[in-house]
């Protein structure tokens, strides 16, 4: 490839990242929209979030009682496939330990399922021990719909795929199974520290 | 159902900036010396390619403003002020730059004069640029189809070909009209608001004059005008749309 | 704001100038969910570059997805049932 545009350069990481930057990433300050289809737009009368499957008694969840469960403020990098990374965005949510909390499964797998038909899958062990969130509020405002909101999956270690927009529920499995992305190229698991990006990668 | 046409595959070319052309302070025209150029259809568009020192490319699509006769290959961009390309495009670029690019691409939102008319052009925005195309090649193949053209801004300083527009709308059988959305200047006699059901059906073609219409704009434009012909009584098969996204930049 | 996301099938003539002969925009797609059969251009597509979600005009289904990464191409085929294409014949 010996041709090169005048005068044409990558948008610069800012100094002062290195190390915090997975390889592949560059920093932005926007928080670009991508989406799979139309946003949902589903009351807040009409929300619930689940877990199902390899439990005993599915639990499930109105707006109002999630609202009631303790929630924190998280600080955490993100990094997308499309090889953007936004540092230090601040969210408020539910920890997944707190919505797992004494639930006892053989499931080693989870599917989170999204209004709009999303799905995507990680192991359980992914979900736990500090991790995870559904997360509520970005940036001290009610999450917005284009990015999510209601509730969107927070899971910062993963390419930002696998935190799914408008989540309504965890599907725990004993077996594996591909989601939206991951049936249709993506990686199966999207470490962004080993640029997990692509099936086969 | 229009054929598909079998070519070759494309192959990245490079062309020569000629000339850098303000339209608008946003909006910029880029002639094109294309030694490769294969040719092209009314309303196709290209794809460019930027490569950086480093290797890093990235590409993005853009309507071809010129039609099939002429001697260079013109396309019209417009600067998204967070885009990646279009600022480089419109800010940097210089005559006697080289760019990158492919073509022809596109069948679906196409016309050559044997398709015939009337026709009806609808945009919003840069969505005038394949629009610009059909007419410039209704002119330069001396085609007597009749042509109304529809244009939607937000203000009287965000138009494009404005001096080309007027001179073509005194050719007979050419019909321009404005319609500003936001503000527009003291003695302005063009159209005001949005492009709705009721302009098109004061301006554009009755239902039963059959014209092939092409529609190119932001979604909402593109939406409201379809929705709008298709009530008016416009087959839906004689309606070429083309949405154009702001992830065009 | 969320409508200016979606583009059509128009965007998917580059990718598919590199996979295939045949200009498929103008190709005529039947949608197993809901049966409505139009040229893949008056697609709903859902840019998530590397990504793009091809979705039925109709009933917003899935038709395909294409992700492309540096020469290697996944393509996904969820309710597209069949693809008309008329070309030459050979």
């Amino acid at each position: 490839m010996s041709f090169v545009s005048r005068g044409f350069h990558r948008r610069h990481t800012e100094p002062g990242q290195e190390g915090r930057v997975p390889p592949g990433q560059y920093v932005t300050t926007d928080f670009p929209v991508l989406s799979a289809g139309p946003t949902p737009h589903r009351p807040l009368e009409n929300w619930t979030f689940s877990i199902t499957g390899e439990i005993d008694e599915p639990l499930r969840w109105t707006w109002d009682e999630f609202r009631a469960l303790p929630s924190e403020n998280i600080t955490k990098d993100i990094h997308c496939v499309t090889k953007w990374s936004k540092l230090d965005t601040r969210w408020e949510g539910v920890s997944i330990d707190t919505l797992l909390d004494g639930v006892e499964t053989s499931a080693e797998f989870v599917v989170a399922f999204s209004d709009g038909g999303y799905t995507t899958n990680l192991p359980l062990a992914d979900l736990k021990g500090g991790k995870a969130w559904v997360a509520f509020g970005f940036e001290d405002e009610p999450l917005e719909p284009e990015h999510g909101g209601p509730a969107r999956l927070l899971v910062p270690h993963l390419y930002f795929w696998k935190s799914a927009k408008w989540v309504r529920g965890l599907q725990l499995r004993e077996d594996d199974e591909p989601g939206f992305w991951e049936g249709y190229g993506y990686h199966n698991y999207g470490d962004p520290w080993l640029e997990q990006r692509y099936a086969g990668d | 159902m229009a054929r598909a046409a079998v070519r070759g595959r494309l192959t990245w070319q490079l062309t020569e900036v000629v000339e850098s052309i303000e339209e608008t302070p946003r909006v910029k025209s880029l002639v094109l010396r294309a030694p490769e150029w294969s040719g092209h259809r009314a309303g196709q568009h290209v794809d460019i390619r930027l490569t950086a020192e480093d290797g890093y490319q990235v590409q993005r699509s853009y309507s071809i403003a010129s039609a099939p006769e002429e001697q260079s290959l013109v396309l019209t961009v417009e600067r998204l002020d967070d885009g990646e390309v279009s600022p480089y495009l419109v800010d940097e670029l210089r005559p006697g730059d080289q760019l990158e690019l492919r073509g022809p691409i596109g069948g679906y939102f196409a016309w050559d004069t044997s398709a015939g008319g009337p026709l009806l052009l609808v945009g919003g925005g840069s969505g005038i640029v394949p629009l610009m195309s059909i007419l410039r090649h209704r002119v330069a193949a001396g085609n007597n189809a009749d042509v109304r053209l529809l244009a939607s801004w937000r203000t009287a300083g965000d138009i494009i070909y404005g001096a080309e527009l007027e001179r073509l709308g005194r050719l007979d059988g050419v019909e321009i009209i404005h319609t500003l959305t936001r503000d527009a200047p003291a003695g302005w006699t063009g159209r005001r608001g949005r492009i709705d059901e009721a302009m098109l059906g004061d301006v554009g073609w009755a239902a039963k004059a059959a014209p092939l219409s092409f529609v190119c704009g932001p979604t909402g434009l593109v939406e409201a005008v379809a929705t709008g012909l298709v009530a008016l009584g416009h087959a839906p098969e004689r309606i070429r749309t083309e949405r154009f996204g702001p992830t065009g930049g | 704001m969320d409508a200016e996301l979606v583009l059509d099938g128009n965007a998917l003539a580059g990718v598919f100038s590199e996979l295939f002969l045949q200009e498929l925009t103008v190709a005529q797609g039947t949608c197993g969910a809901c049966g409505l059969t139009g040229p893949l251009a008056e697609t709903r597509v859902y840019a998530y570059a590397p990504g793009a979600v091809v979705r039925c005009p109709g009933c917003g289904d899935v038709l395909l997805t294409i992700v492309k990464e540096e020469g290697r191409y996944w393509l996904g085929f969820d309710r597209l049932r069949c693809l008309e294409i008329r070309g030459d014949a050979r």
